[in-house]
């Protein structure tokens, strides 16, 4: 593990491994303490159903009522940017589609490098735009804590490193590589311990709210 | 305070905390979009009334007893205790500066119903000692008079005597086996007396059968308002029992938006049992008999006409549609405010705001925010269908002293009704 070399296989071996047994049990336990908890049954007559608009907010809440981006255009679209941004370079990259391939045999169609480089390059400028938005703007900067800023900064290094990396920017490139994997493994490792939940949380929150409203006939 | 109450409140808010609730905690990325969302923070720029903030006592006790890293963060002695202290200092963040309006709940982009969670957040205050005394006198006297106003059934009898010679109709008082039981809100009573000709008279065009009843009148929940499942309870069992006294088919809330979502959404809940009758906001049941052809208007207005659709009918209840039909029947020119229906914005009186004299001057002040929807339209007059919201703009208005006369679409509807025996 002294050198580049021996760096990249204990990323890619034992502590990849490890990673992925923290965030697999973590978030599990995070879900499932979600649903033990349960709902009171709900003896009011429904005007509207639960499920379908349950379903359909967890996909339109993707997008802001006109009136928010009207008021927020920076959150708004930095924050949609950057999230696309990230999705497009986990998920689109050809070398990412490759591991996920190796690992669970299932592959779709990636994007050119050129154009993933330049997507990474607009969601980092837009990472640390909102960074800065966040110790800046005055209810950001009131209602942000420590795990805040930390989240911020183990989403941002995967980003960072990856670009450093296909840049080949950080030498020996094992080491590159390297440094890449094992941000990826601490932002796994500490996903079901913060605000990083809500990647998949948030669709749960979104189901309950869409069917709270539907029931009561509000497209929410 | 003592540890005792503290205990109560802890238990209280323990109680309230559900998969919803968690599933929204573990979610929220303190984005800081629902402080954009409420009326409280945009008309005043104070971070401090960011809505998931005013819910950090039901996220502390989520996260310490009901999450296992929180609770290995308590042990550790990490994060803040839910103390007497701080329940205090979040009172007036809870009931001052939330009108429980639900829009920051629409807004939320990881989908957190964060109005619910405020709703919730109250119980727990109540149980600890720690609600305003506005609301805490308001819900003693609804417990001991049936209104949160003292308002008695003499009173109304009054009210009712001026009707029934005005109108030349009789008022029908617990009358069984009619169609529907009427409930009046206190506040109506006292500023709006007009509502109650308007539904005798549309009641009597459309062959509606009702009544009022001496037992019961009041449609607003106090202890829906306050947080207090218990007060809460007890005034939708009164309801209740009214209904099988009489034997109505249904129960006929008024233009009061809190009184709609309290008797119509939680009052089931709240009795824990299904209700064996119907309840219908005076806007639906309008709406329901101009589809079934048995509102004959006649005339319209020919100013220019705009609405303030009230956050417990809109956003929480889903009558949106209902009341623009009505006013397509009576006004020929109806212009919406920019953002209405499930995106309007709160007239900042709800939610028990407005029975809390120390939120006098938030409550204006989150006025600023319907002031200005109000000025971009520039109607001649504005239609609402809650008394709460009535009262609050017109108080707002004169404040800012803007001659917009604000009236009830229910007075509206039957000032052009084709009177009986005339042709249409």
């Amino acid at each position: 593990m002294s050198d580049p070399m021996g760096f990249l296989l204990w990323v890619k071996g034992p502590m990849f491994d490890w990673a992925l047994a923290i965030f697999a049990i973590g978030l599990a336990v995070r879900i499932v303490e979600i649903f033990m908890l349960g709902r009171k049954l709900n003896y009011a007559e429904p005007r509207g159903g639960e499920a379908g608009p349950g379903f359909r907010t967890m996909i339109t809440r993707t997008v802001a009522d006109p009136g928010t981006l009207a008021r927020a255009p920076f959150d708004v679209v930095v924050g949609l940017v950057w999230h696309v941004g990230f999705l497009i370079a986990l998920l689109l990259f050809i070398p990412h589609i490759e591991l996920i391939n190796s690992i669970l045999g299932i592959t779709w169609p990636g994007l050119p490098n050129p154009v993933v480089d330049a997507v990474v390059a607009v969601t980092i400028v837009a990472l640390v735009a909102s960074l800065i938005h966040r110790v800046s703007h005055s209810v950001k900067k009131h209602i942000s804590t420590f795990e805040d800023y930390l989240v911020w900064v183990v989403t941002f290094l995967p980003l960072i490193t990856g670009y450093l990396a296909y840049h080949r920017l950080i030498n020996p490139y094992p080491l590159a590589l390297g440094l890449h994997i094992f941000s990826v493994e601490i932002f796994l490792i500490l996903l079901p311990f913060t605000k990083l939940t809500h990647i998949f949380t948030a669709f749960i929150a979104r189901w309950y709210t869409g069917a709270t409203f539907g029931r009561k006939g509000v497209v929410s | 305070m003592t540890a005792l109450s503290l205990e109560r409140g802890l238990a209280a808010l323990r109680d309230e905390i559900d998969a919803p609730v968690a599933a929204f905690f573990s979610s929220c990325v303190h984005c800081g979009l629902c402080a954009q969302a409420c009326p409280f923070y945009v008309e005043t720029g104070d971070p401090k009334y960011t809505p998931i903030l005013k819910v950090e006592p039901l996220r502390l006790l989520w996260e310490q007893e009901l999450s296992l890293w929180g609770r290995l963060k308590a042990m550790l002695g990490i994060g803040r205790k839910v103390t007497d202290e701080m329940l205090e200092e979040w009172e007036p963040l809870l009931y001052d500066s939330c009108t429980m309006c639900g829009r920051c709940s629409m807004v939320c982009p990881v989908g957190n119903d964060i109005q619910s969670m405020v709703r919730k957040t109250r119980e727990g205050m109540v149980a600890s000692g720690h609600a305003p005394a506005g609301l805490i006198e308001a819900s003693a006297r609804a417990i001991r008079t049936g209104s949160p106003m003292g308002l008695t059934w003499k009173t109304l009898e009054a009210q009712i005597k001026h009707v029934e010679s005005s109108s030349g109709l009789e008022v029908p008082v617990d009358r069984e086996g009619v169609e529907y039981l009427a409930l009046l809100s206190s506040m109506e009573v006292i500023n709006f007396p007009e509502y109650l000709e308007a539904i005798t008279r549309i009641f009597h065009h459309a062959g509606v059968t009702w009544t009022l009843s001496k037992d019961y009148f009041e449609a607003t929940n106090a202890g829906v308002q306050i947080g207090s499942k218990d007060i809460a309870a007890a005034l939708v069992q009164r309801i209740v029992d009214v209904v099988v006294r009489l034997r109505v088919r249904g129960v006929i809330s008024p233009e009061c938006g809190h009184a709609y979502t309290a008797v119509r959404w939680e009052g089931p809940n709240l009795i824990e049992k299904p209700y064996p009758f119907e309840v219908l906001h005076i806007i639906e049941l309008l709406d329901k008999l101009r589809a079934e052809g048995r509102l004959k208007t006649e005339g319209k207005e020919i100013d220019r006409l705009s609405m303030h659709d009230p956050c417990n009918l809109a956003r929480k209840s889903g009558v949106i549609d209902q009341q623009r039909n009505l006013m397509g029947l009576v006004a020929e020119s109806f212009v919406d405010l920019k953002e209405h229906g499930r995106f309007q914005w709160c007239c900042g009186a709800g939610g028990g705001v407005s029975s809390n004299e120390r939120a006098d001057e938030l409550r204006m002040a989150a006025f600023k925010r319907k002031k200005a929807q109000i000025e971009e339209i520039e109607p001649d007059r504005m239609v609402t269908m809650c008394a709460t919201c009535r009262t609050q703009l017109e108080e707002g208005l004169e404040e800012f002293n803007m001659d917009i006369p604000v009236v009830g679409l229910t007075e509206i509807i039957a000032d052009h009704l084709v009177e009986k025996g005339k042709p249409a």
